[in-house]
């Protein structure tokens, strides 16, 4: 009987979609119990820590970005699916929706303008390159939405989709701790701030941690704010002197 | 095969909302045009198909799950953010907080203001 070496063993496995697939669901799995056992503090948010466990594991043996996606698009595949099913707890909700419009979209457009203002303010204040200013611009919409707007108004559309994602994980460590200092107790106004502030990865932690009304309303901030943001933003960026 | 159905109607969507932005050439993606899709026949049929429930809750309950994979692509850009570390830490964490502590304020003051005024009419002022 022939042994295989270990390392051909690792040549084959790491070549193989089914390695990444399952290190991703393990690791997701591992961080949702330490994050468990931890008293589910949202500082260590499972998806900030399995990303983490996992950078740390392609680093660890040398495996760049793109094999790990082979196998990890399988899950990336069902963001589309997933977004579609907002509409399900969005028309659940639809009567509570109708009734907060006004109150729903301006407290949208609020929110759009203080971010976008205060991250071209503060990030021209402390010196940052236009390019990186650029493709921080639109760090709070979904990164779909946001790589498109970064490349219109000149930014770096892969650093753009880096930004959102640590926008996102940043957005669900603050969230608890401004709602708590403001006194917030309402699901739907907790959901649709994460929503806006913090896109998907907000939306998820609405639905996760808050319930299926604040996941709805999550949802909704979400898409606002991506389609309310991709007319505002370049008008925006050009009175800042911009393009 | 409620799963097949359910997975169908969801693709199905998605898929008109690529077709939609991309014969159009709108910024937004697909997806969340065929969220909008799946919104307007829901409302049309007035009811949401058990299968679809089934197979769209299902994928809403591990959409954390579904962010992991781009996350992991953070590691690629590592060597942009380093050559402005400090300005963007700073102003992630500066301004995703303003924009939190905003929103919520806005929407909470908006909100009680509009339910005081719905509940004139009724007479309860």
């Amino acid at each position: 009987m022939n042994v295989a070496t270990l390392d051909q063993l690792w040549v084959y496995l790491s070549g193989n979609p089914l390695l990444s697939l399952l290190a991703t669901l393990l690791a997701f799995a591992l961080a949702v119990r330490i994050n468990r056992a931890v008293g589910g503090t949202p500082l260590l948010h499972p998806v900030t820590l399995s990303i983490f466990m996992l950078i740390t594991l392609l680093l660890v043996v040398d495996m760049d970005y793109r094999t790990y996606f082979e196998g990890a698009q399988f899950i990336h595949f069902l963001l589309g699916p997933a977004t579609v099913a907002l509409a399900i707890p969005l028309y659940d909700h639809r009567e509570r929706v109708r009734r907060l419009l006004w109150p729903l979209l301006l407290a949208c457009g609020a929110g759009i303008v203080t971010a976008v203002a205060s991250t071209l303010g503060l990030a021209m204040l402390l010196g940052a390159r236009t390019e990186t200013l650029l493709s921080l611009a639109p760090r709070s919409v979904t990164s779909p939405i946001a790589m498109g707007i970064a490349e219109q108004i000149g930014g770096i559309p892969s650093l753009a989709a880096g930004l959102v994602l640590l926008t996102g994980s940043i957005g669900c460590a603050l969230g608890p701790w401004i709602f708590r200092l403001l006194r917030i107790k309402d699901p739907v106004v907790q959901g649709f701030t994460l929503g806006l502030a913090a896109h998907g990865f907000g939306t998820a932690h609405a639905f996760a941690r808050l319930g299926a009304v604040a996941g709805a309303f999550s949802g909704l901030a979400m898409g606002l704010t991506g389609l309310l943001t991709a007319f505002l933003l370049p008008l925006m960026t050009r009175l800042f002197g911009f393009g | 095969m409620p799963l097949i159905m359910g997975m169908s109607m969801l693709l199905a969507c998605q898929f008109a909302g690529e077709l939609v932005a991309r014969g159009l050439t709108l910024p937004i993606p697909g997806p969340v045009i065929g969220m909008v899709i799946l919104l307007g026949a829901l409302m049309i049929r007035g009811k949401v198909p058990s299968s679809l429930r089934l197979t769209g809750e299902g994928l809403l309950r591990y959409l954390t799950l579904l962010f992991v994979p781009a996350g992991v692509g953070l590691m690629v850009h590592f060597e942009l953010i380093g050559a402005d570390l400090w300005p963007i830490a700073v102003t992630l964490v500066a301004s995703t907080a303003v924009t939190l502590a905003v929103t919520a304020w806005v929407l909470e003051r908006l909100q009680q203001g509009h339910a005081r005024r719905n509940d004139r009419p009724r007479g309860r002022a």
